[in-house]
């Protein structure tokens, strides 16, 4: 029985509006479900990076890989499991001020979890954590207790341990 | 324009023309409207150049580009305003997607400033398109025309081809701007040949080389690769039987003495149930389509499979390829002749002979030469073939009438069979011929169309009649949606729900064209309507009355394997 895994997939390519819309379509003509999606500027001049993570069959990542990369604005795909990637995400926590001063504990709490501190004022105070699911989880949990106000994470942000090689196959068809 | 690399000022609209002449291409298909008046403006100056066909119905314009792509082997162009000019071209871009035919269709848009604002015929046509394109774009300014169009044609005509959508904004179209063009010569993020590694290319000869009953399966891919004669040589050189998917039909000639006729749902008897007892299955140019493969838990289980595609996205999509031999089969082919031994594989041949004696006995006889009352659509189709001699182009649309025209046509040549297969698009017929015929205008086109497809594009009687067309049309008429119905009669009890249809008077409508029509019902009248069609110079319609309710046989039902194809 093909069983379901978490996979990352990285995506290298152009910068076109539509290609968001064309990768997820891949996605929604399967009906898989997309767990998280975040895109910024590779480590490559005007080329994009997207991270996705997707919980899915060990049989249906790799023509998932094939159908991205068939894409003609699509350079490179690939995926990896976890334990191929270092990986982090970044979570923002809202929290009112008066917690801060009337319940000593909360600060204890952020100590604790290695979160900073991002802004403070009179109002409120926002706290930022990076880390593994596990722990942007833990800080949440704990902080609805001090009256959590707005709470955001991000999808996840990854580097593979192997080596991408990119830039070698642009200068490739640069030489061509 | 005298030469490509020097710059003129021109509006963004004439750069269109400017660029799609610069592409060599000298016909499109389309519908003007509100958004794309700029581009028809400057077709009205360029007509001498550009020709200009006017289809009756946006959806026609994309079969008839369509057609033509496949008939000529260039890139077909359909064009159409925004909205529901552009929502009109849909379906024929996602037969084409599926089908793989090269196509470039340019919309017009509504001007930059009102993009999102719901303006009148606005429609996010990039958005709708995404899923059934090869690549689409938006332009919004007139220096982006030269270049992305010269990106369109490539995109669509490279590796595996398909269609490619331009959308461009109306303020682009007037805008003004230095025009040059060059060709595209590659995209780094695109590749679209892969490398072929001659590893794998040995290990397909030896496992070739070492079969008992090795059997080839091609598909359309053989005609987009140009490598019908390749395939032939590939045949005869190693004696190796070979059968086809509707697609890829016409690449080798039908009396091939190794053409042991076409896999699938409505295949001949003995490819499919030789599918499963085959050692060696050599797929060429095909995709293991669900309706080849019947139930794929027990599809071709015992043989090991060798696939040659140019598509990395195809290998081991639904069938396991044992060696996938990845690039452009054309060259794939080249190099693996010499690595082949020659065979006869005679008791294995034998085979597929001695079942295709009980699938003519079962069930071609009495198609072709019925001996009861009604006309049958096989008789229909065997007395085209006694005209023509094989050398027409037979376009079909979907339904039972496709089935039988494709197993019982009778092809010399590649390029001849014209047909919706992944999409199975009802109505592509009718205006993939006008588009056919313009493409190999020194053939013989005949569409082949059932009542209920012919009314869904009838309206292209008028873009034939108009631009004096000479294809000829033959509707085989039962009073059904015939396959459905036949689904009905199978499956469902012969609860015929909503598919028998009451038609109209179809030889008065096509005159009403001016279109020659006549209709017949009688066997004696059927040889010499064909005979005064096919003599005809000019478009000509022919209504062919067959038995209501006779099935389509042989036959594998959705989800069987394809050993237990029925004979009746």
């Amino acid at each position: 029985m093909n069983t379901k895994e978490t996979y990352t997939i990285s995506i290298y390519s152009e910068d076109n509006i539509g290609l968001l819309n064309r990768i997820s379509a891949i996605f929604l003509k399967r009906h898989i479900n997309i767990e998280s999606f975040s895109t910024s500027l590779s480590e490559i001049e005007n080329v994009f990076r997207f991270i996705i993570v997707v919980n899915m069959g060990s049989d249906q990542i790799n023509k998932i890989i094939l159908q991205i990369e068939k894409q003609v604005d699509v350079i490179k795909a690939y995926y990896h499991t976890d334990d191929e990637t270092i990986f982090q995400e970044s979570a923002l926590y809202k929290v009112k001020s008066s917690s801060l001063f009337e319940e000593r504990h909360i600060q204890n709490v952020i100590k604790k979890s290695h979160a900073n501190i991002v802004t403070v004022s009179p109002d409120f105070f926002v706290i930022e954590k990076t880390g593994f699911r596990h722990e942007t989880e833990d800080l949440r949990k704990k902080l609805v207790e001090y009256g959590l106000l707005q709470f955001v994470r991000s999808g996840r942000i990854s580097v593979t341990k192997s080596k991408m090689e990119i830039s070698e196959m642009l200068n490739t068809f640069n030489k061509k | 324009m005298k030469n490509n690399n020097e710059s003129i000022k021109i509006s963004g609209a004439e750069a269109v023309i400017q660029s799609l002449l610069a592409e060599g291409v000298d016909l499109i298909y389309g519908y003007p409207g509100g958004a794309i008046m700029p581009i028809y403006d400057e077709l009205y100056k360029f007509q001498e150049k550009l020709q200009h066909v006017l289809t009756r119905h946006e959806q026609g314009a994309a079969h008839a580009a369509q057609g033509y792509a496949r008939t000529s082997g260039k890139v077909g162009v359909a064009m159409a305003t925004s909205g529901p000019g552009a929502t009109n071209l849909v379906t024929g871009i996602a037969d084409a997607q599926i089908d793989s035919t090269p196509i470039v269709c340019i919309t017009g848009q509504v001007a930059s400033h009102l993009l999102g604002s719901d303006a009148f015929q606005e429609i996010d046509i990039i958005g709708i398109s995404i899923p059934v394109t090869k690549w689409n774009y938006q332009i919004t300014k007139a220096s982006e025309v030269p270049s992305i169009l010269a990106k369109a044609f490539y995109i669509a005509k490279s590796g595996r081809p398909g269609p490619v959508l331009i959308d461009i904004t109306k303020d682009a179209q007037f805008e003004e701007f230095d025009f040059k063009y060059e060709h595209c010569k590659g995209i780094r993020s695109y590749k679209p040949v892969p490398d072929l590694n001659m590893e794998s290319l040995k290990d397909a000869a030896e496992i070739i080389n070492k079969a008992k009953k090795p059997m080839i399966v091609w598909g359309q891919g053989v005609i987009l690769g140009r490598a019908e004669e390749l395939l032939k040589e590939f045949i005869e050189h190693s004696g190796i039987p070979a059968v086809w998917t509707i697609l890829g039909v016409s690449a080798i000639p039908t009396s091939h003495p190794l053409n042991k006729g076409m896999v699938g749902m409505h295949g001949n008897y003995g490819p499919n149930i030789l599918t499963n007892e085959c050692d060696v299955l050599i797929a060429i140019g095909m995709r293991f389509d669900d309706r080849v493969t019947g139930k794929l838990e027990t599809y071709a289980k015992q043989a090991q499979i060798i696939h040659f595609e140019i598509d990395p996205a195809e290998i081991n999509k639904n069938v396991y390829a044992d060696v996938a031999v990845l690039g452009d089969c054309k060259i794939s082919l080249k190099k693996i002749i010499p690595l082949i031994n020659k065979d006869t594989y005679s008791s294995w041949i034998y085979r597929f002979d001695s079942l295709m004696e009980i699938e003519n006995e079962k069930v071609i006889q009495n198609d072709l030469f019925p001996t009861k009352k009604g006309l049958t659509m096989g008789e229909s189709i065997r007395t085209i073939n006694k005209y023509t001699k094989g050398d027409a182009v037979i376009v079909t649309d979907v339904g039972q009438h496709q089935m039988v025209a494709c197993r019982y046509t009778n092809f010399i040549k590649s390029k001849s069979n014209i047909t919706s297969g992944g999409l199975g698009t009802m109505g592509f017929a009718l205006p993939a011929a006008i588009g056919a015929k313009m493409g190999a205008p020194g053939r013989q086109v005949i569409a082949i169309i059932g009542d209920g497809g012919y009314q869904m594009t009838i309206q292209e009687l008028g873009t034939i009649f108009q631009t004096k067309t000479a294809v000829k049309i033959v509707v085989l008429n039962n009073g059904f949606l015939g396959m459905v119905r036949q689904w009905q009669q199978m499956f469902f009890d012969k609860r015929y729900s909503s598919t028998e249809m009451v038609n109209p008077d179809f030889v008065k409508i096509a005159k009403g064209y001016y279109i020659d029509a006549e209709k017949v019902s009688e066997r004696n009248d059927l040889d010499p309507a064909i005979s005064r069609m096919l003599s005809s110079d000019k478009p000509y319609f022919l209504e062919i009355c067959v038995e209501k309710e006779d099935n389509v046989f042989p036959m594998i039902p959705t989800g069987a394997s394809v050993s237990d194809i029925r004979l009746s």
